[in-house]
């Protein structure tokens, strides 16, 4: 057990969180008894409705906030010891919601730099590793445009840079791409799915747009603090019931596919994407 | 309107005034900003104008995007001008009913127009020509030299960049606050200066809530990039004075020297010494 976690990129053990602050004394329950794990070089979804405590979950992950109760355990250093804070920090970058609210400079590669440059990186090395993130997210050609002349999808990646540069073993995104739109959402999920794919990064993608994590290797849907399902994209989207039953949506064709057969017809429940949904309809 | 705005703006043109090092270009401002006020007689001012102008013309900067930089202070050098103008007790050479003109007015009101037109001319030569983040990176420098200042020289620095870079983002987000209100029929058009000043308020309360969330999300965003402070922190680009930093201090130098020595003229030019 002690050497599986050694092995893990990041084990949630048993956590609870509490926001203190409420009118009548009470605090707030965000997180109930959460206990997960990632393992290096997976691409985990996590799904939740609203205030289901998957944004709290993202920033304990991260060491921003830390456990009212239990262990979050970051590839073996404890985000409570503050002796590792910024080891975690840099470890598990993090990759924010809103675009504009997380860059700092104002020219795009000062902007990737930032993150090395409070890892105290030697000049030479920051410059390296900002050409080479940029790479990565595709965006040499904007290195020295301002950030406001970008468009949101642009945004998005050069703060996929940033952390890139700060050369993490896993990144937590939480809903990237839901401030988008569709052509945005596209770019960024790309660059999403090739530092998965290419790069052998950890990704933990947290969005409510189910059709983004079809392809994940795990999904984790947590409910009013709760883990409630976990499994491969297919066994947790031909639950139609119930994820609709916690507010949430399932991918377009899984829906389809679920309406068709409580119409009667006899098909398959885990269908996930339109290719698939066109060869079970062809047979 | 919002466009306007030319203070803080960068004008790249990769000239030689662009290449120096910002501390150079922070140095001759300042020494040149407090030469302004020894000035005591239009040949000084002659000699200001003549420095501007080939600094200008150097930085391959068009006279236009300067000019209109003053254009923002045409109400505070009027209102100068015609106050000097009426008020400085004197020799009369001009009756106009009740306001008299004094040579002494004519005088300190041309004095206080040029210093003002200059100061902003040659300050904002400094920020065209200077990118934000090498002005800052100066600043930094800069401050690390004044007692009692020296301490915060990080995060004043910090402050400043991201002041502007969030300058844009403000003003977009006003101009979207300000159509969506009218959207509601706000007026911002017509009324008195009162009624005017009362329908501020709905754009600014929206906004202020706006920078505090941005705010609040953006320490977050630095504080998961592992920012802490100024300490142990390194920079991609160091600054690095050049031979050519350390020829045109020597040319600053004489220029303000030179300056100075105007002040020493004793030949009146248009006024008396």
């Amino acid at each position: 057990m002690i050497m599986d976690s050694k092995k893990r990129m990041i084990d949630v053990q048993d956590v609870y969180f509490k926001y203190p602050h409420n009118n009548e004394n009470e605090s707030v329950v965000a997180l109930d008894g959460v206990s997960l794990h990632i393992e290096k070089g997976e691409f985990v979804g996590i799904i939740g409705h609203n205030g289901s405590g998957k944004s709290t979950l993202s920033k304990l992950l991260n060491a921003i906030i830390f456990p009212t109760q239990g262990d979050v355990i970051v590839s073996g250093l404890n985000t409570k010891d503050h002796e590792s804070l910024w080891t975690i920090r840099q470890t598990a970058g993090m990759v924010f919601q809103n675009p504009d609210n997380q860059l700092v400079a104002t020219i795009v590669e000062e902007d990737v730099a930032f993150g090395p440059e409070n890892l105290g990186v030697p000049p030479q090395e920051i410059r390296e590793r900002v050409d080479r993130a940029l790479a990565v997210v595709e965006m040499q050609a904007y290195a020295h445009q301002k950030p406001h002349q970008l468009s949101g999808g642009q945004k998005q990646r050069i703060a996929i840079a940033g952390i890139l540069a700060m050369e993490p073993e896993c990144i937590i995104f939480d809903e990237p791409t839901a401030m988008l739109d569709p052509s945005g959402r596209r770019e960024v999920m790309e660059t999403i799915k090739r530092l998965n794919r290419d790069k052998e990064m950890t990704v933990i993608h947290i969005t409510h747009f189910m059709e983004e994590i079809v392809d994940a290797d795990r999904i984790i849907v947590l409910d009013k603090g709760k883990v409630v399902m976990e499994g491969e994209p297919r066994t947790i989207f031909k639950q139609v019931k119930r994820l609709k039953e916690i507010g949430l949506d399932v991918p377009q064709m899984t829906e389809l596919a679920y309406e068709l057969r409580s119409a009667g017809l006899e098909i398959a429940d885990d269908v996930l994407s339109i290719e698939e949904m066109v060869d079970v309809l062809c047979q | 309107m919002l466009k306007d705005v030319t203070i803080g703006q960068y004008y790249p043109t990769g000239s030689v005034i662009h290449k120096l090092d910002p501390r150079t270009k922070i140095l001759f401002t300042t020494a040149f900003v407090v030469m302004l006020f020894f000035l005591n007689n239009l040949w000084g001012y002659l000699a200001t104008f003549l420095i501007l102008a080939t600094i200008t013309l150097l930085s391959k900067i068009p006279m236009g995007y300067i000019i209109r930089g003053i254009k923002g202070l045409v109400l505070i050098i009027m209102l100068t001008v015609v106050l000097n103008l009426f008020m400085t007790p004197g020799t009369v050479v001009a009756t106009l009913g009740p306001l008299t003109v004094t040579l002494e007015g004519l005088k300190v009101a041309t004095y206080m127009a040029l210093r003002l037109i200059f100061l902003v001319v040659g300050t904002s030569i400094m920020t065209l020509t200077t990118s934000p983040i090498d002005l800052t990176d100066g600043m930094e420098w800069c401050m690390r030299y004044i007692p009692f200042v020296r301490r915060y020289a990080h995060e004043l620095a910090m402050m400043m960049s991201i002041a502007l870079r969030f300058i844009p983002t403000l003003m977009e987000e006003t101009e979207r606050i300000m159509k969506a209100q009218k959207a509601r029929g706000a007026n911002f058009e017509t009324g008195n200066i009162i009624s005017r000043a009362k329908n501020l308020i709905p754009i600014l309360i929206p906004l202020f809530i706006s920078a505090f969330r941005r705010a609040d999300e953006l320490a977050t965003a630095m504080e998961a990039r592992c920012y802490r402070g100024g300490e142990n922190r390194t920079r991609m680009k160091q600054l690095a004075f050049e031979f050519r930093d350390g020829a045109s201090l020597v040319l600053m130098f004489l220029m303000i020297v030179g300056l100075y020595l105007t002040t020493w003229i004793q030949i009146p030019l248009l006024f008396p010494v």
